[in-house]
């Protein structure tokens, strides 16, 4: 075990590039063998996340101390500018190595009824785990770059050619807002690399951890305006992706469009990246500038939660609502952090993580009634809580979960965030706490419009749920709930690190 | 320190292999019964092949000046020669290969192509002006007889004829640049013209003849406003020939571009990397402003492209103006960042073209509808298509992304953010035409679904181009450590 433990980040990102390479050497004709190799491919990731679980120490915090990551592997890439294979986990990370591990498993399992070009959809979305892996484990810009950008062009592909009637729309949207993101923190990138030094060597450097050590920035980099500028050209990249309220318009049609597995995938892990750049780069590298601009964030995380909700009220295709319900949650994120309080980043921290599984459990089910009705408008059902019964447990746990029912996780997070950033924040919390009517607004009537009432006969005879989408669904519900109701264990992953960060960032006032 | 002409012969043996091929072919074209043999080509490949090596295992040294100071023996001419015979082989094999040039003359075609090349390796040597007018007429003439090489066709003679008129009128303003230069300072060589021009304070007349040449070197690599020609020779010209003009002269000329304006307007500053303007002519602000307009121009204009032919012109304006914006830096990383530009351009935009032959071969046509459905007609000439034009587009794991990434960075560096932001803002509109093809090969359904066959070779073809492409996009260290080699060897 030890040559695994020691290398078991770099297992979790490459299996699947692994699994994608042989997925492309199967002969003709072999779909089975092509869906078993990608579930085994996707399921090794999830055993050594939970190894990781066990493995990992709690005490240890990360963030800007090289010798306080875990499984870190430091090599060479490409010596002569200074780009390095640096990898290590810390509480930052570790919650999102462990969602995407098991969400991409379970979308894998999901994706079992795709009859089309199976052999592609299954080598990219492997590709996209690498990328998605890669970009949480990444402690070198240029490498978190590499891998943020690899997730691009398979998102393209399983959007573009596996999704619904105006794919070819929604794929090059997605593609379009991602890469002008990207081309900002390309420019910040460099920028960085150009005005700071490796302390040890003097060279330039694309050490992440460097660059969270203020002494290695040259004189240029200390001007505030400056700063501001690198930190906006960061911030836009990462608000693209979580999406914040002016960027997200992408995400609807992106999110509608995708097939069900892909569309799991993107509110899953994807729009977490953001999120997670913010506390993993711009936070650390630019303390002063954050603290300078924490009210902005964390009103554009209470327009995130009103907006998100209202838009979601007014939708009548429940793929788009959930996809709206995506934006409203993701606010709660981005005003915990905004807070720069412990309470409040690790609600922000939670909430990637609970949000995650809920809104992965949403798109699965609403994938299910699709697959059946072929459609998915809000009104063109009714009653089909007679019909369908465990689904209807399934959605109604789901939706509790989403609106924020205590017991399920999604509660702890909002109160965390609440918690945390109420002492900061009041105004801005009790606006946002009043977004959580509207949250519960437009699920119990979105509930209550699909599945009570009169039946609609169109869907009398509709089929129940089956055994391999309860397979998907059972053990989110399971997490959801052991998270809702025993919060411990998740937060300790979390916590020193986050304190870290909420140190490191507050030592600039 | 001019080495006299016997002793300077030893150094010129690529050109040599390139001239004898030459006369083989034309002696070979008397003599047989059928010019249509597949020989011709296979004589070629022999003979670039040979240049190439030739050219590879060169006497090393710090560079010497050959030919009583006429032509340059240096890292930076070799590194233009290995790029643009490469270039010349890949498009021998292209040229074997395609529709367009089958059952015509094969042995002529040949000539010129080679003639051009040696254009191209001359170009890229020639440090005395007159020289260098020479080698870019023996560039130009060839490519004009290329480009008008499918007697007959409209669209080729068209191609032909606008780009010789084109070519004339660039070329003689650029020559009356270079006598202006001459009546400044009374020499042809380049390195004492530069020498003159920096003691002395004729700013005005210097400004003219810096614009001028920008002219005639402007219209070599396509730059925008010397642009308008490339598109109709693009289209019009047999594609083997249009992928040749949109990689080799191209590189020539930015050899010839780098080496002039570095040598008369700029002088290095020994030991720090860095050249120095000699005079109040602030020709690289002229040079960035071109650059912002190029990549812009070409990127927009793209966008409204079907014919494929016809986007990969625009698309290649669009890298020159990529590419300009090392040149404007006036530091030796900001010309590594073009060398290693040059080499990930010509494997990715070749590859293109590549699978542009192919297809027009299968399916008669050149438009981006004719490419749909190609993802299951030919997957695999589609996923390369795809590989070469994301690699276009800049988007990593791909080799164009390194390239990218090394201009940007030194653009930085130099603290030319207006220039960044303006290369990243048209990075980002260039995926949207490159992905028009992309979407219509694979999310798109073809009318016609039968299977387009590949040949073999094709497909070893395509390998052998899309392997570096991608290779490079995750360990290039080596072609980095060659770029920069060539630049420091580069002696005047």
């Amino acid at each position: 075990m030890g040559f695994i433990d020691s290398h078991i980040l770099s297992f979790m990102t490459f299996l699947p590039l692994l699994g994608a390479a042989v997925i492309l050497c199967v002969p003709k004709g072999k779909d089975e063998t092509i869906k078993w190799i990608a579930a085994a491919a996707s399921f090794l990731p999830v055993l050594l996340a939970v190894r990781l679980w066990f493995i990992y120490d709690r005490t240890m915090a990360g963030v800007n101390v090289a010798s306080q990551f875990q499984f870190v592997e430091h090599y060479s890439w490409i010596p002569s500018i200074n780009v390095e294979y640096f990898v290590g986990a810390d509480g930052i990370s570790m919650p999102m190595l462990l969602l995407t591990a098991l969400l991409s498993f379970l979308a894998v399992i999901g994706s079992w009824g795709i009859d089309k070009k199976i052999r592609g959809y299954m080598a990219l979305f492997l590709l996209l785990e690498t990328g998605m892996m890669g970009t949480f484990i990444a402690l070198d810009f240029f490498l978190f770059y590499v891998f943020w950008e690899v997730m691009l062009l398979p998102m393209y592909f399983l959007i573009g050619v596996w999704g619904g009637p105006r794919k070819e729309y929604a794929a090059i949207k997605f593609f379009l807002y991602t890469l002008a993101g990207s081309i900002l923190m390309l420019i910040v990138l460099l920028a960085l690399y150009f005005n700071t030094t490796n302390p040890d060597t003097g060279a330039h450097t694309f050490n992440l951890l460097h660059y969270m050590s203020q002494s290695t920035h040259n004189g240029w980099l200390k001007g505030f305006d400056v700063r501001i500028l690198l930190f906006l050209g960061l911030f836009i990249g990462f608000a693209i992706k979580v999406p914040l309220f002016p960027f997200h318009t992408w995400l609807p049609d992106a999110h509608v469009e995708a097939p069900t597995a892909i569309s799991v995938i993107l509110a899953g892990v994807l729009l977490k990246m953001g999120t997670y750049g913010l506390m993993r780069i711009s936070f650390p590298v630019f303390p002063d500038v954050t603290v300078y601009f924490a009210l902005p964030m964390a009103i554009l995380g209470v327009i995130n939660i009103i907006y998100g909700a209202l838009c979601a009220m007014a939708q009548s295709d429940l793929k788009k609502l959930v996809a709206y319900s995506s934006v409203s949650h993701m606010g709660f994120c981005l005003l915990g952090m905004a807070a720069l309080t412990p309470l409040g980043m690790v609600g922000a921290s939670m909430q990637m993580f609970s949000h995650g599984m809920i809104t992965a459990m949403l798109f699965f089910l609403v994938g299910v009634v699709y697959d059946r009705a072929h459609h998915r408008q809000i009104d063109g059902f009714g009653g089909l809580g007679v019909v369908v019964p465990i689904y209807t447990a399934f959605i109604g746990f789901a939706f509790f979960a989403s609106l924020g029912l205590p017991g399920l996780s999604g509660f702890i997070a909002e109160q965390l965030v609440f918690l945390g950033s109420f002492p900061v924040f009041r105004t801005l919390v009790i606006i946002g706490a009043v977004g959580i009517i509207f949250v519960a607004a437009f699920h119990l009537w979105a509930l209550q419009r699909v599945f009570l009432g009169p039946l609609n006969p169109k869907y009398a005879t509709l089929d129940e749920i089956n055994a391999r989408e309860i397979f998907c669904l059972a053990p989110l519900v399971v997490l959801i709930l052991i998270v809702g109701v025993w919060p411990m264990p998740v937060m300790n992953l979390m916590n020193a690190s986050l304190v870290r960060l909420v140190d490191l960032v507050k030592a600039v006032i | 320190m001019f080495l006299g002409n016997l002793a300077s012969v030893g150094y010129f043996l690529p050109e040599f292999a390139v001239t004898a091929t030459i006369l083989l072919l034309v002696v070979l074209h008397v003599v047989t019964k059928n010019p249509k043999s597949t020989a011709f080509g296979f004589l070629s490949l022999l003979g670039v092949g040979a240049a190439i090596l030739l050219a590879g295992v060169a006497p090393a040294g710090a560079g010497r000046s050959i030919f009583e100071g006429m032509v340059a023996h240096d890292g930076f001419a070799i590194f233009f020669k290995v790029l643009t015979a490469l270039a010349t082989l890949v498009v021998i094999f292209m040229s074997m290969d395609s529709r367009d040039l089958a059952g015509r003359s094969q042995a002529e075609y040949y000539v010129f192509l080679l003639s051009t090349l040696l254009g191209m390796f001359l170009l890229s040597s020639a440090t005395d002006i007159v020289m260098l007018y020479l080698a870019l007429e023996l560039v130009s003439i060839p490519s004009y007889l290329l480009a008008g090489y499918l007697k007959g066709q409209e669209h080729s003679t068209e191609a032909a004829m606008k780009y010789v008129v084109y070519g004339a009128t660039a070329s003689g303003v650029m020559i009356y640049g270079f006598s202006i230069l001459f009546g400044l300072t009374g020499s042809t060589q380049v390195a004492e013209i530069g020498r003159s021009l920096a003691a002395g304070k004729a700013t005005l007349p210097m400004l003219l003849a810096a614009v001028m040449v920008a002219v005639g070197f402007g219209y070599k690599i396509a730059a925008v406003p010397f642009h308008m020609w490339s598109p109709d020779v693009y289209e019009g010209a047999p594609t083997p020939a249009t992928a040749f003009f949109s990689v080799g002269p191209k590189a020539a000329g930015f050899a010839v571009l780098v080496r002039f304006y570095y040598t008369v307007f700029a002088a290095a500053d020994p030991g720090t990397g860095l050249w120095r303007l000699t005079s109040s002519v602030d020709w690289p602000f002229l040079f960035a402003a071109l650059s912002a307009l190029t990549m812009t121009v070409g990127n927009l204009v793209a966008v409204k492209q079907d014919n494929v032919k016809r986007l990969l012109a625009y698309s290649s304006i669009a890298h020159a103006g990529y590419m300009l914006m090392g040149f404007v830096l006036l530091t030796s990383a900001g010309i590594k960042a073009i060398l290693f530009y040059l080499v990930v351009y010509l494997f990715m935009n070749l590859g293109a073209f590549y699978v542009v032959v192919m297809v027009s071969n299968a399916t008669l046509g050149e438009e981006i509808s004719d490419f749909t459905g190609l993802g299951s007609r030919a997957p695999f000439a589609a996923v390369a298509l795809a590989i070469f034009l994301f690699a276009l587009t800049g988007i990593p794991p791909f080799s164009g992304f390194i390239g990218k990434v090394y201009l940007f960075a030194e653009v930085i560096n130099r603290g030319v953010y207006w220039l960044a932001v303006v290369a990243g803002l048209n990075s980002v509109v260039s995926l949207y035409y490159y992905a028009r093809i992309v979407r219509a090969m694979f999310l798109e359904e073809p009318k016609d679904a039968s299977a387009i066959p590949v040949p073999a070779v094709s497909m070893a073809m395509l390998v052998l181009l899309a392997a570096p492409t991608m290779i490079l996009g995750v360990y290039w260290e080596p072609v980095a450590r060659i770029a920069a080699d060539s630049v420091r060897m580069l002696a005047f």
